[in-house]
């Protein structure tokens, strides 16, 4: 039996942006239950679901809320980050385009759960028709009384605003979003204090991804124990997977966790265009993943982990067998190279020489050193950082060399080839 | 002459820094406007969202040049703005490139003479399944090829 769509039920419903089809299609209707519940009982349910952030590190959710402190006086806030940039990364788009009160529901439900009346949506400044979508959305919920005061009636409070980011990666990592969010430039804070203690305006603060809080209304309305039967037991539930890149069929399906990577790119995919080469799982950040190492990989967070890569954003790129890895590592230097906020140090300067490295190898002017030098640096660049974005580039750095090394040596100046590594 | 915003503008802006507890909150919406009304975010520009939202103009200055949404040089009427990153790059984002380059002569950052075309590369616009795509002022177009890129130049031109 199929399992039923979560997140995605609405697309393709004409005009499913709209409150009047939401509500005809089940809108809102974990609202009731809801507002029947403590919010204890909300985070204990979510808890039990044992519902992963979608975002890309995959921390519990329920434990995340379980956080914020009580009673300290201060507001507290939940900031939706809609900063979606990670490369190969492209569902939370849809999900704002097409069920925007799917999320407003969501919100509802977490703030609800964790004491909340101001929440923040932080939406990346390309989304135009997503930022307007939202706003048209919150408009009519709030009319409706599904949003401001006493919304249906439960007396519980909650405004919803959407603040428009203007084009920084960085402000996709949490802190680096707050920082925006104040209306400074977006570089990541230091940690501790934690969000959940100290985040937006100095308040507790819990920050999630789109698709983290549209999969809670579900959680409510039907309990944390049908979600955890979905998938697998360290992946409940379901996830909007994507694939780009070499594949016949590009696109985004939601279905539950478990699936054989070799599976979904086959079935939903419609197979490699060639032959299969490499994968990269979840977004740029994530280590690549050889073709033979795909044959027994499953989508879900175990799994990739189990194969030394992450879920990450669970949207694969897909490459063949013409495919150059220096050439594609050389995109991917460049972006992190672009993209460093420049605070710490080890980043500004890794990423910088991490980049000029790989243009010397397209040249044709490195030497075997200089290939070592790359992996020096990724070495120097992780783990004495403000954030983990030195580590999204060194660890693909590192496994491209390691499992790809032949098409970065051929560009190497003859006679200077190292020892390689054993490629396990 | 200085820019200066229009009175609804600024009624729009106070209704917007009403929803942070911190007015400065509201810098990004303010430059959200100014680029709205004034096209671009000029020197003078920035001086008056620092008197809007009560902030230094180096404070504007510093966290305009951080985000590069906001156009520090005045844009053509059509701004090209092309995904060079990994999936674009693997559908074949150089050949969109090339396209754009040659049909206007115009390298990454320029504007064509006549004000009407300015190009710029991005990256991942977040449609990696539709590459290799570019946003045009706020829309998206996906499944470039060099063919689709020029006819597209083309009934840009005409409008
Ligand atoms: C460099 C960097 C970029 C990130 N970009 C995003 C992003 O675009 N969207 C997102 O939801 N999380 C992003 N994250 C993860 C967030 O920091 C954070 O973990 C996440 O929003 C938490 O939500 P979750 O618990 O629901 O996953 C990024 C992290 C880093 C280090
Ligand atoms: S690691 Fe890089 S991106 Fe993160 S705070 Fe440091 S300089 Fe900025
Ligand atoms: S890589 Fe171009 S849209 Fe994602």
């Amino acid at each position: 039996m199929a399992t039923e769509l979560q997140l995605t039920k609405r697309y393709g419903v004409k005009d499913s942006y709209t409150l009047k089809v939401s509500l005809e299609t089940g809108g809102y209707a974990s609202l009731p239950k809801l507002f029947a519940m403590t919010p204890e009982q909300v985070v204990e349910e979510v808890k039990a679901s044992s519902l992963k952030g979608r975002g890309g590190a995959g921390f519990p959710t329920g434990m995340k809320w379980s956080f914020v402190p009580k009673n300290t006086g201060k507001p507290v806030y939940l900031v939706v980050n809609a900063d979606e940039s990670e490369p190969g990364t492209f569902t939370d788009r849809y999900l704002l385009a097409n069920d925007p009160h799917l999320l407003l529901e969501g919100i509802i439900c977490a703030s609800f759960a964790i004491g909340c009346h101001t929440s923040y949506i932080y939406i990346r400044g390309e989304f135009k028709q997503q930022f307007d979508r939202l706003n048209d959305a919150i408009v009519e919920a709030k009319k409706a009384g599904y949003l401001g005061k006493n919304i249906q009636g439960s007396g519980f409070d909650l405004e919803v605003y959407v603040h428009r980011g203007a084009g920084a990666y960085i402000c996709g990592e949490e802190t680096g979003l707050l920082e925006s969010l104040e209306g400074k430039k977006g570089q990541p804070r230091i940690k501790p204090p934690f969000p959940a203690v100290q985040g937006l305006f100095a308040c507790p603060t819990i920050v999630n991804n789109v698709k983290t809080i549209a999969s809670v209304p579900w959680i409510i309305s039907n309990g944390a124990k049908s979600y955890a039967s979905i998938g697998t037991q360290e992946s409940p539930g379901t996830h909007i997977f994507g694939l780009s890149g070499h594949v016949n069929q590009t696109g985004y399906w939601e279905l539950p966790f478990g699936m054989p990577m070799m599976d979904f790119i086959n079935n939903y995919g419609k197979g490699v265009k060639g032959k299969l080469k490499a994968v990269i799982p979840g977004g740029s950040s994530c280590p690549i993943l050889t073709a033979k190492e795909c044959e027994d990989l499953t989508l879900t967070y175990e799994s990739m982990k189990a194969h030394g890569t992450m879920f990450g954003t669970g949207c694969a790129i897909i490459m063949n067998e013409h495919t150059d890895m220096a050439e594609v590592l050389k995109n991917l230097t460049h972006f992190y190279a672009d993209e460093s906020c420049g605070q710490c140090t080890p980043c500004r300067e890794g990423t910088a020489w991490e980049d000029r490295l790989m243009k010397k190898i397209l040249a044709g002017e490195a030497t075997a050193k200089d290939l070592d030098l790359m992996l020096e640096t990724a070495d120097n660049m992780e783990g004495k950082t403000i954030c983990v974005f030195a580590s999204a580039l060194a660890m693909p750095v590192r496994s491209f060399i390691k499992k790809f090394r032949e098409d970065f040596e051929k560009r190497l100046i003859k006679n200077t080839v190292s020892v390689p590594e054993t490629v396990s | 002459m200085a820019v200066q915003f229009e009175q609804k503008t600024i009624d729009e802006f106070e209704g917007i820094a009403k929803r942070y507890p911190v007015r400065r909150a509201a810098l990004l919406p303010a430059l959200w406007l100014a680029q709205r009304e004034f096209g671009w975010i000029s020197e003078e520009a920035m001086v008056c969202v620092a008197k809007l939202v009560g902030v230094s103009p180096m404070q504007v200055m510093e966290v305009a040049g951080f985000y590069t949404m906001y156009q520090k040089n005045k844009p053509g009427k059509y701004h090209l703005q092309v995904c060079q990153t990994i999936a674009c790059l693997l559908a074949g984002s150089e050949e969109i490139k090339k396209t754009i380059e040659r049909v206007l002569d115009l390298k990454p950052g320029q504007t064509t003479p006549d004000g009407q075309f300015s190009y710029q590369t991005v990256e991942c616009l977040a449609s990696c399944h539709t590459a290799p795509c570019m946003q045009v002022n706020d829309d998206y177009h996906e499944n470039l090829t060099p063919e689709s890129t020029e006819k597209l130049i083309a009934e840009l031109r005409k409008k």
